[in-house]
């Protein structure tokens, strides 16, 4: 009995036949996935995105030439060298990030004392060349400029855990 | 077509053809009246087939180049004719090229014999179905060659599976032809269709008689025969990365991926042809022949690619041997036996056609 059972079911696909319905159901349920150029998936407050250089609100550089980014790096991607500015401050007159090697580790945040380099919200800085991934100071100040909104409310939304 | 070309020209140009060449222009226009919307099909299907997949997996699948995405393929097809086509320094570089070409040849030149509508067919053969059959064997060749040529590993295996694998269910699909042949009565396709007219119950197509078992053998051996999934061997992405096609870029590939998908439309063609009652609209009533044929017979490729794509995306690959088993050891002795039992039926009832 059981083997005419067995024999039926595989001779009417019927496992085949439940199995298409499955998917076939499965078609109009909502979509998993979202639309991605056009809507995204939320980000956490930590999300480690494209670096930037900060400013303090009267737009004086924050960064104080400390190397203490550079001498973190895992990956040697930061290229730091100072000088003494003409106000009699300490400051970085090249301050270079090898975004090719960068491993997005965020160290280099979590050493800088005065909160400049960050890793900020964005992720989609996707180039055509080689090149264009080797951001200079001017290149990540522009970004400071750009996203400081963002990023700073993402610092203050994760302050409470430091 | 060559009469119809006679009277424009005489129309537009004022000149009269000459008989021969009005009769090789008309076959001209015949072949790009078939292969031009063959081509686009072909493109569409494989936005079809990516979104019926992408469709039971809950995802979106091509939605961003053109309206819904239906011009995926195009963007696609574009950039595989931009890129720069790579001959392997080890490999026999004529018939390297050779294999692309020959399987996309051979999957447009089988449907010289498709019957679209009733007269609407390039070549109204009286063995149409025997040539289907012989250019269908012959698309081995293409991935027999290209697995040759390519002189590597991967290829090699690939074309190895696809030869054991089409040999292996061209049997059992040639004794599913034979069981249709005798119950139509003919080899030509036209005929086969007409012969499906109210087969049983108002219902034309083979498919709502005894046969039916016929059409799930003949599908199930077609998916094997076209290298879709289930039985997608030849090319096992996980196993040797793309099989035959390992070692092609560029145009060569697209050749071989267009010739793959009309290759399975050609297959859902035949379904309908062989089981569904090919331009005849599903029931035999006669306000559904207001509709013209060829919608009807567009209709069921359509309906038969998406089962295509459904299986695709619902059955996991089969392992070689299960593969030769369900072939040789299932669908072979269970196709001969129909085929004994079609006689049987088709003798005791007196319903050999004439």
């Amino acid at each position: 009995m059981t083997l005419l059972k067995h024999a039926a079911r595989t001779f009417l696909l019927s496992e085949f036949i439940k199995a298409m319905w499955l998917t076939f159901r499965y078609m109009f349920r909502p979509k998993a996935t979202i639309n991605y150029p056009y809507e995204k998936g939320p980000l956490s407050p930590r999300f480690r995105g494209e670096h930037a250089l900060r400013r303090y609100p009267n737009g004086e550089e924050r960064c104080i030439a400390c190397k203490l980014c550079e001498a973190i790096c895992p990956a040697q991607a930061i290229t730091i060298e100072a000088a003494v500015a003409d106000d009699g401050t300490r400051r970085t007159t090249r301050y270079d990030i090898d975004m090719t090697k960068c491993i997005y580790c965020g160290y280099c945040q979590e050493a800088c004392p005065v909160e400049a380099i960050v890793e900020g919200p964005n992720f989609e800085f996707a180039t055509e060349t080689r090149e264009e991934l080797f951001y200079d100071k001017s290149k990540l100040l522009k970004n400071g400029d750009m996203w400081e909104q963002e990023i700073a409310t993402n610092l203050k939304l994760d302050a409470p855990y430091r | 077509m060559a009469d119809l070309l006679v009277e424009f020209f005489q129309w537009a140009f004022g000149v009269t053809l000459v008989p021969w060449l009005a009769m090789i222009m008309g076959i001209v226009v015949g072949i790009l009246a078939i292969v031009l919307p063959l081509l686009i099909a072909v493109a569409m299907s494989v936005y079809m087939d990516r979104k019926v997949w992408a469709g039971m997996q809950m995802r979106r699948g091509p939605n961003v180049v053109g309206p819904w995405g239906l011009l995926q393929s195009f963007a696609d097809g574009l950039k595989l004719f931009l890129k720069e086509t790579i001959i392997p320094a080890s490999a026999n570089k004529f018939i390297f090229l050779l294999a692309p070409a020959l399987t996309f040849l051979l999957a447009l030149v089988a449907w010289a014999v498709i019957p679209f509508d009733a007269g609407m067919v390039l070549a109204d053969l009286n063995v149409g179905i025997l040539y289907l059959f012989a250019i269908s064997s012959l698309g081995v060749y293409g991935i027999i060659l290209s697995g040759w040529a390519s002189n590597s590993r991967y290829a090699f295996l690939g074309a190895l599976r696809s030869a054991a694998q089409m040999v292996s269910y061209e049997v059992s699909i040639g004794f599913v032809l034979v069981t249709v042949l005798m119950c139509a009565g003919s080899l030509n396709l036209s005929e086969i269709v007409m012969a499906q007219k109210d087969t049983f119950m108002g219902v034309n197509g083979y498919w709502f008689t005894p046969l039916f078992p016929m059409l799930i053998v003949f599908f199930i051996s077609a998916l094997a025969e076209t290298n879709r999934p289930p039985f997608d061997l030849p090319e096992a992405e996980a196993e040797i990365v793309a099989g035959y096609q390992v070692e092609y870029s560029s145009m060569a590939f697209a050749l071989f991926f267009l010739g793959e998908y009309a290759n399975i439309i050609l297959m859902c063609a035949m379904t309908s042809i062989l089981f569904l009652g090919g331009w005849l609209p599903p029931l035999d009533w006669e306000p559904l022949y207001l509709i013209p044929g060829w919608v009807w017979f567009f209709g069921k490729i359509l309906f038969m690619f998406f089962v295509f794509a459904w299986v695709k995306a619902t059955v996991p690959r089969y392992r070689y041997d299960q593969l030769m088993r369900l072939g040789w050891k299932i669908f072979l002795p269970l196709s001969l036996l129909w085929v004994v039992l079609t006689g049987f039926f088709l003798l005791l009832t007196d319903k050999i056609p004439a």
